[in-house]
């Protein structure tokens, strides 16, 4: 009884773990039981496509954000300049 | 009479990354982008007078970054005439003998096609983070775009992991939907 309670996963903590999956944070035994969801479970399978696909594309975009470091010291260069 | 305010306090935060973004397509530097969008910020606030209300404030600032970039171009441009073009294939002793062929250009990079869908992507996925919520646009940010820690994220604004994991799948959530309507 409390193996199949630590194998089977309610749909949200699939769907969590599929997030965690997509950044490469998702242990063994969490991927285990996320692919036993996704055996039965539509609404996972579903998800799981989805984000896989976001993924993807994220990587595709080649992407690209100033870092916030960076960020604060133009706010302060305006903030500078606005008071002048 | 003016639809639309303008207020340099947000700028950073609301449209730095979609300049960024649509410079760095441009220039392919990202120094030289990241400067051209504070260059635009300050072209920007010393012309607010002249800013009439008539388009979005995004929109506005586009149009100031596009003759930097052009002036951009036109700079380094006049560089190039000065410079004597050299070509020293082999004049470091290591890469003597190398085959030509390591140098000639691969016909599978840099095609415009494929830049040109990535910049539009690259503007969709700008125009769907706008539409987040700040914090999450921010972590989500962090988190898929410049790939940091869960747990320096965590210290950074103060939350849990679970809770981290939550604002993530929010954000996933509506950018999967938000990027279905608008790009796939």
């Amino acid at each position: 009884m409390k193996t199949t309670k630590k194998l089977f996963v309610s749909c949200e903590e699939a769907q969590s773990i599929c997030d965690k999956n997509q950044y490469g944070e998702a242990s063994i035994f969490e991927k285990i039981k996320l692919n036993i969801r996704l055996l039965y479970c539509k609404v996972t399978r579903a998800y799981s496509k989805k984000n896989a696909k976001l993924t993807k594309t994220m990587n595709a975009s080649n992407i690209q954000t100033i870092s916030p470091s960076e960020k604060e010291a133009m706010k302060k260069k305006i903030q500078k300049e606005l008071s002048k | 009479m003016s639809t639309n305010s303008i207020d340099p306090n947000v700028w950073v935060d609301k449209y730095s990354d979609y300049l960024f973004n649509y410079t760095i397509v441009r220039v392919d530097d990202k120094e030289i982008a990241q400067d051209l969008v504070q260059e635009t910020f300050f072209a920007g606030l010393k012309s607010m007078k002249n800013f009439k209300g008539e388009a979005s404030e995004r929109t506005w600032l586009i149009s100031i970054l596009k003759r930097k970039i052009i002036d951009h171009y036109r700079k380094i441009n006049s560089n190039k005439g000065k410079a004597e073009v050299r070509m020293n294939y082999s004049s470091d002793s290591e890469t003597e003998g190398d085959w030509l062929e390591e140098r000639v250009a691969d016909p599978f990079d840099g095609n415009a096609d494929h830049d040109i869908e990535n910049e539009e992507l690259g503007l969709a996925i700008h125009n769907c983070l706008g539409k987040l919520p700040e914090k999450q646009a921010l972590i989500f940010k962090l988190k898929t775009i410049q790939g940091f820690d869960t747990e320096a994220i965590c210290n950074e604004f103060d939350i849990t992991a679970s809770n981290l994991w939550v604002i993530i799948h929010r954000a996933r959530t509506a950018m999967a939907e938000c990027l279905e309507k608008n790009w796939f």
